[in-house]
């Protein structure tokens, strides 16, 4: 999966709010190998999944939480097979559930099960607007093809769609392409996501970076599109934050607006928060999500501002972007604590800089390390 | 391709499978979910938008708030299209 597109919504920053979504990683099982999935490079095993019942458990104690939406990621989420009846039980709840899918897997008899039993919405991705760009990324044959069958199920079914799109060095000068061929595979709304370096792609993150002209030139086509296309499709554009002048909000801010649960059960406030060290992440049969959500260490570590060195703690910026993303602060950094080296008042950006210049300096053609279990 | 749907009295605005307005008991307030999305509105938008039952024209609408709130159609009918046209652009409503 890709790192989601964080909500917009209104919260106060004083105190604690309750979550409005919980990202399920249903399992990480996934027919794709995708070079820049953000999934950990430790997938975690079938044998360790949650089992339906727990999984039931979990939606119920996040809507009673005041959880809202519930997005069925994972891995592919399609590998599991009680995924209709989650769907099920989560629609019983009151929750909006999405489904966020590469669409290998699905038939259309599944699809629309799951259309019947509640489910609000599609998010299918693909990986490039030409074949055989797209399947040679997804690391499988055919892959391509599959995802406009199923996106023409997904309208019949009369469910809403949205496209994602993961953009990358290489299909980055198709990036308004990808756009368009969302619009005709009749998606009200896309997403053009630069590829954010997490997981696996931070391992890729060579063959991965874009250069910073053809990045600018992407976001300037994309943006032009946005015009063009308004009342017809929702462009929602994650800009490359490599860069750009300041980082992103990331999650809306550590533990203010989401969830994920693990496919074994653990809880974090972003997907790739296992990777810092020195905090301990409960899992669900630990404690209610509410205790974790309000109580745990880990939860509360950067919650706010009030964990912030210089230069964010005098910065007016802080309470728009809180610092950036600790994942991110860590993986270029070392230490999560420090400001998100994107921002150019960091005192660690010219590591980014270092970084958002492999393309322009040549660095060509470096192979892709494809997702897979160990 | 134009923002501006033509908005007639007949118009039918209908709220599109995948939004949807929802009284939230945690927060005790009225929100807006779509994809990817949870939009606060605004208490004069929550009213509208209770109205968008999809059976409901635009006519309709603005005569049965006006009598709600004994207030001027003409304005109401000015906030009633101006929220029709930004969900429209945004397809949180289908014209
Ligand atoms: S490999 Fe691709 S399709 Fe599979 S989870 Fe990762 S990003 Fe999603
Ligand atoms: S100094 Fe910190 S708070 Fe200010 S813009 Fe940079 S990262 Fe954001």
């Amino acid at each position: 999966m890709n790192k989601p597109v964080t909500d917009h919504a209104p919260q106060s920053s004083t105190k604690i709010g309750a979550p409005l979504g919980l990202l399920a990683e249903l399992t990480h099982r996934c027919p794709l190998a995708c070079p820049y999935c953000s999934n950990p490079l430790d997938l975690e095993k079938v044998a360790d999944e949650l089992d339906t019942a727990v999984w039931k458990r979990v939606f119920s104690e996040a809507a009673a939480l005041g959880v809202l939406q519930v997005h069925l990621s994972g891995g592919e989420p399609l590998a599991r097979r009680d995924l209709v009846e989650l769907v099920v039980h989560c629609a019983s709840l009151g929750l909006y559930t999405n489904l966020i899918t590469s669409g290998i897997g699905l038939t259309r008899e599944r699809l629309n099960a799951l259309s019947e039993a509640g489910l609000d919405h599609v998010q299918l991705s693909i990986q490039d607007a030409e074949a055989a760009s797209a399947d040679r990324i997804a690391g499988y044959e055919g892959a391509f093809a599959r995802k406009q069958a199923v996106a023409a199920w997904v309208i019949e079914a009369g469910l809403p769609l949205t496209v994602n799109a993961v953009i990358h060095h290489a299909n980055i000068i198709r990036a308004g392409r990808m756009v368009e061929l969302a619009v005709a595979l009749g998606a009200r709304r896309v997403e053009i996501a630069h590829t954010q370096y997490y997981g696996w792609g931070l391992v890729n993150r060579e063959a991965l970076m874009p250069g910073k002209a053809e990045a600018e030139a992407a976001i300037a086509e994309v943006e032009a599109l946005r015009k063009h296309y308004a009342g017809t499709i929702v462009i929602d554009h994650v800009i490359p934050d490599y860069h750009a002048r300041y980082p992103k909000a990331c999650m809306g801010g550590w533990a203010r607006r989401t969830l994920n649960v693990t496919p074994s059960g653990k809880v974090l406030p972003c997907h790739a928060a296992e990777t810092i060290p020195g905090l301990t992440f409960l899992t669900v049969r630990d404690a209610s999500l509410a205790d974790i959500w309000f109580n745990s260490p880990a939860f509360n570590a950067f919650r706010g501002t009030d964990w912030m060195p210089e230069p964010c703690r005098s910065c007016d910026r802080k309470e728009i972007d809180f610092g950036g993303c600790r994942c991110q602060a860590l993986a270029l950094t070392g230490d999560a604590s420090r400001a998100d080296p994107v921002c150019v008042n960091a005192p660690d950006h010219e590591k980014v800089v270092a970084v958002a210049r492999f393309r322009d300096e040549g660095k060509d053609e470096t192979p892709y390390v494809y997702r897979q279990m160990k | 391709m134009g923002v501006e749907t033509k908005i007639e009295p007949t118009t039918i605005p209908r709220m599109p499978r995948g939004v949807r307005l929802k009284h939230d008991e945690t927060r005790d307030e009225w929100l807006l979910l779509a994809p990817e999305r949870v939009v606060k509105p605004n208490p004069s938008a929550i009213e509208i938008l209770k109205r968008c039952d999809g059976k409901a024209n635009v006519s309709e609408i603005v005569q049965a708030l006006a009598e709600q709130f004994s207030a001027d159609p003409a304005l109401i009918e000015r906030d009633v299209r101006a929220l029709l046209n930004e969900l429209a652009a945004k397809r949180m409503l289908d014209l």
